[in-house]
């Protein structure tokens, strides 16, 4: 018999999310009330709603919860968090589980696996130059991924460049040895945890 | 008035017009910007989805500079970073509070960054979004002091956005789901505040690179909103915010066959244009929504800009009537 209205800690994958997530999301606060589903802007494009993938976290379902297009719809505007009735980070959740479908290969099967490709080729850039650089990024990321998407992309890309709103080339930082030395030994500490 | 800056990635060259407008508007305001010297990219919400202590590595160097340059030039102050971008201020303020609320996070993050020889402690810096500083410690009173040519008859629709309010890892300073800051500013400028019940709605994000569809759909029903309450202009404080309002709406008019012109404008720009600053002193011209009919109201466009095309409707009206929502047919 249930003795609380919350979710249930016990399964492995569970455990798995929250000890890979920053500060303690209180995932298992969850009342499975739906506020989180009813605030989220792209929630209607969702295989499953931020409330039944907490309930399939519970349940132990790893694999279909990586599989979900879900955590790759988020769109980071926090609506959930602020409305949630537990101060469940929601948001933080959601990368956690962008996070751990990468490591298991699953992302690219989504339907969203664009969305990886983009967040890789925006951060090649930025560990590259210290900065974003949006024409490479666009470029990049199009040729990659979305061959067929350019020429529909290529109208806004042009008009930034007419606008002078692109940058022909990156602008690297000054002290690139130094982010690159910080971001490699994040690496090593992030390896050593995960070994 | 003297502030740490961070720019960030979009107000380099995307939204220069942002950056151009507030340093003309910080000069007659008498308020310093003082860059950090070699920032990097926050992050955006690409780093943190495939490393957790890359991302926070990453952010973390800023505030370090930060820190450290406000240490060597006015270490009687207590340090402020203000960042114009709403991402780089959740980025920068999320960051500052992880590292105070999970001591073993602050280790790792300064392990990583003591590899490029720095080192920052958690809540050393009050992180701060431009339009707080505006309002609350430049005020209402002096700005409204500054405005020579206000901008009456000129109906504008406020739009914050998600993450300036929201979640509140620091410094909240406004509602989180009608905030009412940026409404005032506009009528101390002299402008027409309508109502725009979806102010705090999401403009997309990144998502117009990942599903075209999902994004489209939320720009529309922001322009769909403000075009209900006529507004001539929506002004925003966010640059990812103007660049999914303003370069895609002509794709929202191709996708659901409307016919939208409503310039998206920075709040900095307004400003600057209440305080007397020719249009081009604040980066009017870079928009893809030509501002310069709705300026034309306030006599601020220099001349007069070419009417906007006309797009032709999706269907024949030859064909068998259709049933149509009365408020889908014009904007």
């Amino acid at each position: 018999m249930a003795t609380s209205a919350t979710l249930s800690r016990t399964s492995a994958f569970f455990r798995e999310v929250i000890a890979d997530t920053p500060t303690d999301p209180h995932l298992e606060a969850c009342l499975q009330c739906g506020t989180c589903g009813g605030s989220c802007p792209s929630g209607p494009d969702m295989d499953h709603t931020p409330r039944t993938l907490f309930a399939m976290i519970a349940a132990g379902m790893r694999e279909p919860v990586l599989r979900s297009n879900t955590p790759w719809y988020c769109v980071s505007c926090y609506a959930c968090v602020e409305r949630c009735p537990q101060d469940i980070h929601i948001t933080d959740v959601m990368y956690t589980l962008k996070r751990l479908a990468i490591k298991a290969g699953y992302a690219s099967q989504s339907s969203a696996a664009r969305a990886p490709g983009f967040s890789q080729t925006f951060i090649d850039h930025v560990e590259n130059y210290g900065r974003s650089f949006e024409l490479g990024l666009i470029t990049r990321y199009y040729l990659r991924h979305r061959p067929l998407d350019a020429l529909k992309v290529a109208p806004i890309g042009m008009g930034l460049l007419k606008r002078r709103r692109l940058d022909l080339s990156p602008r690297p930082i000054r002290q690139l040895d130094q982010l690159k030395a910080i971001l490699e030994r994040a690496r090593e500490i992030d390896n050593a945890k995960s070994a | 008035m003297r502030y740490g800056y961070y720019p960030g990635c979009s107000l380099e060259r995307n939204a220069s017009a942002y950056h151009t407008s507030l340093m003309a508007v910080a000069e007659r305001l008498g308020v310093e910007f003082a860059e950090v010297d070699d920032w990097n990219c926050c992050g955006a919400t690409e780093f943190i989805a495939v490393n957790r202590l890359r991302a926070y590595a990453l952010a973390s160097r800023n505030l370090a500079l930060a820190a450290d340059q406000a240490r060597s030039t006015n270490g009687a102050d207590p340090a402020q970073l203000v960042a114009p971008c709403s991402a780089c201020f959740l980025n920068l303020s999320k960051v500052d509070r992880y590292l105070e609320d999970s001591p073993a996070l602050a280790a790792d993050v300064n392990a990583a960054l003591a590899a490029g020889g720095l080192h920052y402690e958690a809540g050393s810096l009050r992180i701060r979004h431009l339009l707080d500083v505006i309002v609350n410690d430049v005020g209402y009173e002096q700005i409204a002091a500054r405005v020579n040519s206000p901008l009456r008859g000129m109906r504008i629709a406020p739009y914050y956005g998600c993450l300036i309010v929201r979640p509140g890892f620091r410094e909240r300073f406004d509602d989180p789901e009608y905030p009412t800051s940026l409404d005032k500013l506009m009528r101390v400028l002299g402008a027409q505040v309508v109502d725009f019940p979806l102010k705090t709605h999401c403009c997309g994000g990144h998502m117009t690179q990942i599903s075209r569809d999902v994004a489209l759909e939320l720009i529309r029903r922001l322009l769909k909103n403000a075009a209900d309450y006529q507004a001539d202009m929506i002004v925003t404080l966010c640059p990812m915010c103007q660049l999914n309002l303003d370069a895609f709406q002509e794709s929202v008019n191709e996708q659901f066959g409307t016919n939208y012109r409503i310039p998206i404008l920075f709040f900095t720009q307004l400003m600057g244009l209440a305080f007397g600053l020719s249009p081009a002193a604040v980066g009017i011209g870079k928009e893809f929504i030509d501002a310069r009919p709705a300026l034309a109201k306030i006599g601020a466009a220099a001349e007069p800009a070419a009417p906007a095309p006309k797009r032709k409707p999706r269907r024949s009206d030859q064909g068998l009537p259709l049933p149509q929502m009365p408020e889908e047919e014009q904007p």
